[in-house]
């Protein structure tokens, strides 16, 4: 098989991941497309892993070790990912991402104060209504 | 959880992965074999393998799905889209005879990934039906991000691969066998740092997500019958928490 | 101990007690008053001791080299003749009575301690200029002196006119010691040494190169010191001090340091007749000019200033002729009957709680109050308008008499014209001195109207000090015959015509003032005005400073008083008027210094804002335009960020590949 097929899909892949991690508003969606993007470059980790040993230029699978890796650190990344959003979700109440504008410039005259006071009843009744 | 059910998944189902993805290496060879056997230069773009042809097909659905995945405006569609481009990814994986690779992305990621995903959707009490505004306004640019992106990328890697050909012939390159032995001679090390990282990592995520119920007695009615619900997501990695040490026990098993 | 040692102590000690006076003074105010006191009194004890020893013979010298100076050395030299000895003396007694005057003058003041302090290294800083062998040493304290003035002056310094005053006086004294530094320079240059002797002999043997430059930049350091035309505005408005410290610093000491200055180096000035000329029509304008600013002024111790002035006028003519004898001999005189003069004044100034002759011209029976006052007063009046037998006659005729005998041609080297100069301008300054006194006496003590007020007995420490210092007045021109020796040998005693005609014209100014009294009296019933102290049972110096402050808004001028009554106004006619304000000169500094110098600040400012600051604004503008629009972009939008950050990355791989593979 071509190596270029593999690649090229993982390159496809990968870019529809960067898409949706710019264009996604609700944080949950952006993490998605995290996942896609890890799982493009795994592919191109496994076909390049093949392709090497096969050609016994490289007999330690390195690329499969590190596929491996990669799975077990999305599956924690994604652990902590959605704890923070929801973190975030009982604070704010919303989980749009273009919302958490905090480190805006100018920001201090206009959030925080309200922010910080208010949010607390809305979140309490969020995390009533997840129940 | 995840470790764990990939745990589980390696112990189990490790020698039905290898049998089914036998039967498709050896039919790809069979049909490789019928065209050439010799160098890389002979194979020409215009007179695909079948195995090229069934890669072509899965990417197409792959890529597809991932699309929609990425464009839909239904939020748990999204999800759902999301499970196809990852199963998708499988197939691939077992084309390019990865099995056991194959098996746990199937198991991680289709199993536990995408399951935690839709939790957090519902926790954040996403919308079910369409939900218009699902895109940011930053839509335009990403898509010009992500076209210049995909452009750079994919001719370079045709351009630096044009020629590249990769023998599929022979035993499977990551069988249960060639990985786990790959993993336990070479990579012992970084896989036991690993499941200190992945501890840590429990470890934060319940932090993350426990309430601060130091501070106000007065909230203390309420907040009982918070922690049980609102500890979902904490407790769907609290979950793999206790397995999460034992994680490595099991998978060095079944690799043995 | 040698001479010598005790000529180092006379300075010295004031000194000491200067120091040990400001480190105690808050702590241990009990030892302020002797702090003040003794080291004086001590110092004045020993500048005798030293006087008798040298006895005006043969000149003292001694000097010490404390590091080498390069080409021109600088040593700690002494050098003390008949001239040094006697002004030491002089300088020892004035500022001893000062200091006693001034623990009653100052009883109650609360910033006594460093006020006696200053007296005390200002008294320091004048012995060492009298002392000094040394142009460089007498340099060191010829400034200490101008900046003790501007404290002493600006003592009430809650009062503007003090403050401006002291300005005044530290800027003008200032203005003249730059000339003099470089005039200093240049002599030193020429002669090879700082020191006086060497200086001398350099000029004995003709080896200046400069003589005339050299004694015209001197010159206008004496001229700002002695206060002489131009620069003596100073010392009118310096009265605003208190009435001890005008009597120590603008009649004894300070200003005689200028006169002393050129009398030690009067063979400097002596080899050039320019300068010669050009100090006698200065000292013809200064005594002219002052003689009738005096006559207007209202404020009494503007009257004993402007006499200052005009009495210096006469030593300076003194030297231009050629006589340092006869100046030093009228500076001595001089410095003890103005001294008493002033201390009088502050008494007078204490009982009547004004300052303004206005005023005291209408109080009845205030020769009563201080009677010590009034007989001391009297006698220095008339030592100062030079009627014999009193101390002035003797000195001012040896003033004249010197004059006379240039102006008949008698000296060498020494320009005629200069002598006729002198002696004609002295013996109008000579009437009109007669009428100014006159004036003074008769408004102060004679005045008719309600009964003086009257504020208890005046402090025995001040009323001491005026009989001592009339002594002197009295009986210093019996001194003429022997002192002769302790100068230069030439002849102190009057002759028959300067006598004759500086008495009569004195005599004749006199009368013609009381005469114009006379006939204006009667008008000062008429016209009732008179402001007096608000607190007039506080001490001496309280009150001065009330009534000075008082004057400007009372009269409407710190120096005259629209007083119909006043002999002065009679006598002047029209020139009262440009009298009374010193002949507009301060107006006319305003116009042409101070004007074009605020003119020049506010250009400088304007240069400043508009122009430096509109580059340092525009420097600003630019790296501002540019932080408003980068803030633009902080959005604080991830997904912005993130967006930038990739298709930057994009750019960028993309042209290292483009690199990598020579596209």
């Amino acid at each position: 098989m071509h190596l270029a097929y593999p690649a090229v899909l993982s390159a496809l892949l990968f870019s529809t991941g960067l898409y949706g991690v710019l264009a996604r508003r609700n944080a949950i969606l952006v993490l998605m497309s995290v996942e896609l993007m890890l799982n493009a470059v795994n592919l191109n980790l496994v076909a390049f892993d093949v392709w090497l040993s096969r050609a016994a230029e490289e007999t330690l699978h390195s690329g499969q070790a590190l596929t491996l890796f990669t799975i077990a650190i999305a599956a924690a990344e994604i652990g902590i990912g959605l704890a923070i959003v929801l973190a975030v979700y009982r604070n704010r109440g919303t989980s749009d991402i273009d919302k958490l504008r905090d480190t805006a410039e100018g920001h201090e005259t206009d959030g925080r104060g309200t922010d910080g006071s208010d949010s607390e009843a809305p979140a309490a009744q969020k995390a009533e209504a997840t129940a | 959880m995840s470790l764990a059910a990939a745990a589980a998944a390696t112990a189990t189902v490790a020698h039905a992965a290898t049998t089914a993805a036998g039967a498709t290496v050896a039919h790809t060879a069979t049909t490789a074999a019928g065209a050439t056997t010799t160098a890389a230069d002979t194979h020409g773009f215009l007179s695909p393998t079948g195995v090229e042809i069934a890669f072509l097909l899965v990417g197409l659905v792959t890529l597809g799905a991932a699309i929609v995945s990425v464009t839909t405006r239904q939020l748990v569609h999204a999800a759902l889209w999301l499970v196809v481009a990852l199963g998708g990814l499988a197939v691939e994986y077992l084309l390019l005879t990865a099995e056991f690779i194959a098996w746990v992305q199937v198991l991680i990621y289709v199993g536990s990934v995408v399951v935690l995903l839709l939790f957090g959707l519902m926790l954040t009490r996403a919308p079910i039906g369409r939900s218009p505004d699902a895109d940011s306004g930053n839509r335009w640019v990403a898509l010009t991000v992500a076209v210049a992106s995909a452009a750079a990328l994919v001719w370079v890697v045709v351009d630096a691969f044009r020629t590249t050909w990769i023998d599929l012939d022979g035993a499977a390159a990551g069988s249960t066998e060639v990985t786990g032995k790959a993993l336990f001679q070479n990579w012992v090390l970084p896989f036991e740092a690993l499941s200190v990282l992945l501890l840590a990592a429990l470890v934060g995520a319940i932090v993350l997500s426990r309430k601060a119920k130091a501070n106000p007695p007065a909230v203390v009615t309420s907040a009982a019958n918070e922690p049980a619900d609102n500890e979902t997501p904490a407790s769907g990695t609290a979950a793999s928490g206790p397995a999460a040490s034992g994680t490595a026990d099991p998978e060095k098993e079944g690799a043995r | 101990m040698t001479t010598t040692t005790l000529a180092v102590l006379v300075p010295l000690l004031p000194f000491l007690g200067a120091a040990a006076g400001l480190l105690l003074g808050r702590t241990t105010p009990g030892f302020v008053r002797p702090l003040a006191v003794l080291p004086t009194l001590t110092a004045f004890a020993l500048a005798i001791l030293v006087a008798v020893r040298q006895g005006g013979g043969r000149s003292i010298d001694a000097a010490t080299e404390l590091t080498p100076t390069g080409s021109v050395p600088i040593e700690l030299a002494l050098h003390i003749d008949g001239f040094a000895a006697l002004v030491a003396v002089l300088v020892g007694l004035v500022a001893t009575c000062v200091q006693i005057y001034s623990t009653g003058y100052l009883r109650d003041d609360p910033r006594y301690p460093s006020y006696a302090a200053l007296v005390s290294l200002f008294t320091s800083a004048m012995l060492l200029v009298v002392y000094s062998g040394d142009l460089m040493v007498l340099l060191v304290g010829w400034e200490i002196m101008g900046i003790c003035s501007y404290f002493l002056v600006g003592h009430y310094w809650e009062t503007p006119e003090a403050r401006a005053a002291s300005i005044k006086a530290f800027l003008v004294t200032k203005l003249g010691d730059v000339p003099f530094l470089i005039g200093i320079f240049a002599l030193a240059m020429d002669a090879g040494s700082f020191r006086i002797t060497t200086v001398l002999g350099a000029v004995a043997s003709g080896g200046l190169d400069h003589p005339t430059l050299i004694a015209l930049l001197l010159l206008a350091g004496v001229a700002g010191k002695s206060a002489q035309f131009p620069l003596h505005t100073w010392l009118p408005d310096a009265m605003a001090g208190p009435t001890p410290v005008s009597a120590l610093i603008h009649a004894a000491t300070m200003v005689a340091a200028g006169v002393y200055f050129i009398a030690r180096l009067l063979p400097v000035f002596a080899a050039s007749s320019a300068a010669l000329l050009v100090m006698a029509v200065m000292a013809a304008v200064t005594m002219l000019g002052s003689g009738l600013a005096a006559l207007a002024q209202d404020d009494i111790k503007r009257v004993l200033a402007y006499s200052t002035i005009g009495q210096l006028g006469y030593m300076t003519g003194a030297l231009a002729v050629g006589d340092r004898g006869a100046a030093v001999f009228h500076l001595l005189s001089h410095g003890a009957f103005k001294a008493l003069l002033f201390l009088a004044a502050g008494v007078i100034i204490h009982a009547a709680g004004t300052n303004s002759l206005a005023a005291t011209s209408r109080m009845k029976g205030l020769r009563d109050r201080v009677p010590d006052a009034y007989w001391t007063m009297t006698v220095a009046l008339l030592a100062l308008a030079a009627i014999p037998p009193f101390s002035g006659f003797f000195t001012k005729e040896a003033v004249l008499g010197a004059a006379e005998h240039v102006a008949t041609g008698h000296a060498e080297g020494i320009p005629g014209a200069a002598g006729w100069i002198v002696l004609v301008t002295g013996l109008l300054t000579a009437l009109l001195t007669g009428a100014y006194a006159m004036r003074l006496w008769l408004r102060a003590f004679h005045g008719r109207g309600a009964d003086a007020p009257d504020h208890g007995k005046q402090p025995l420490a001040m009323n001491a000090v005026l009989w001592l210092l009339a002594v002197p007045s009295l009986a210093f021109g019996l001194a003429a015959g022997p002192l002769s020796d302790w100068f230069d040998g030439r002849d102190l005693t009057p002759t028959l015509t300067t006598s004759v005609l500086g008495t009569g014209l004195a005599l004749v100014g006199g009368l013609v003032t009381y005469g114009a009294w006379k006939h204006t009296t009667a008008l000062a019933a008429r016209v009732p005005m008179g402001a007096v102290a608000a607190h007039p049972e506080g001490d001496a110096a309280h009150v001065e400073a009330e009534a000075i402050a008082s004057h400007a808004p009372a009269y409407g001028d710190v120096a005259a008083a629209p007083d119909p009554a006043d002999p002065g106004r009679l006598l002047l006619g029209p020139l009262h008027r440009h009298a009374a304000v010193g002949f507009h000169l301060d107006a006319l500094y305003t116009t042409l210094f101070v004007r074009p110098v605020q003119a020049g600040a506010s250009l400088v400012r304007f240069l400043d804002r508009e122009v430096v600051e509109t580059y340092v604004h525009g420097a600003g503008a630019v790296p501002r335009l540019l932080g408003a629009a980068v803030r633009r972009a902080q959005t604080g939008n991830v997904q912005t960020y993130v967006s930038a950050l990739l298709a930057g990355t994009v750019v960028l791989t993309v042209a290292v590949v483009l690199v990598a593979t020579g596209a």
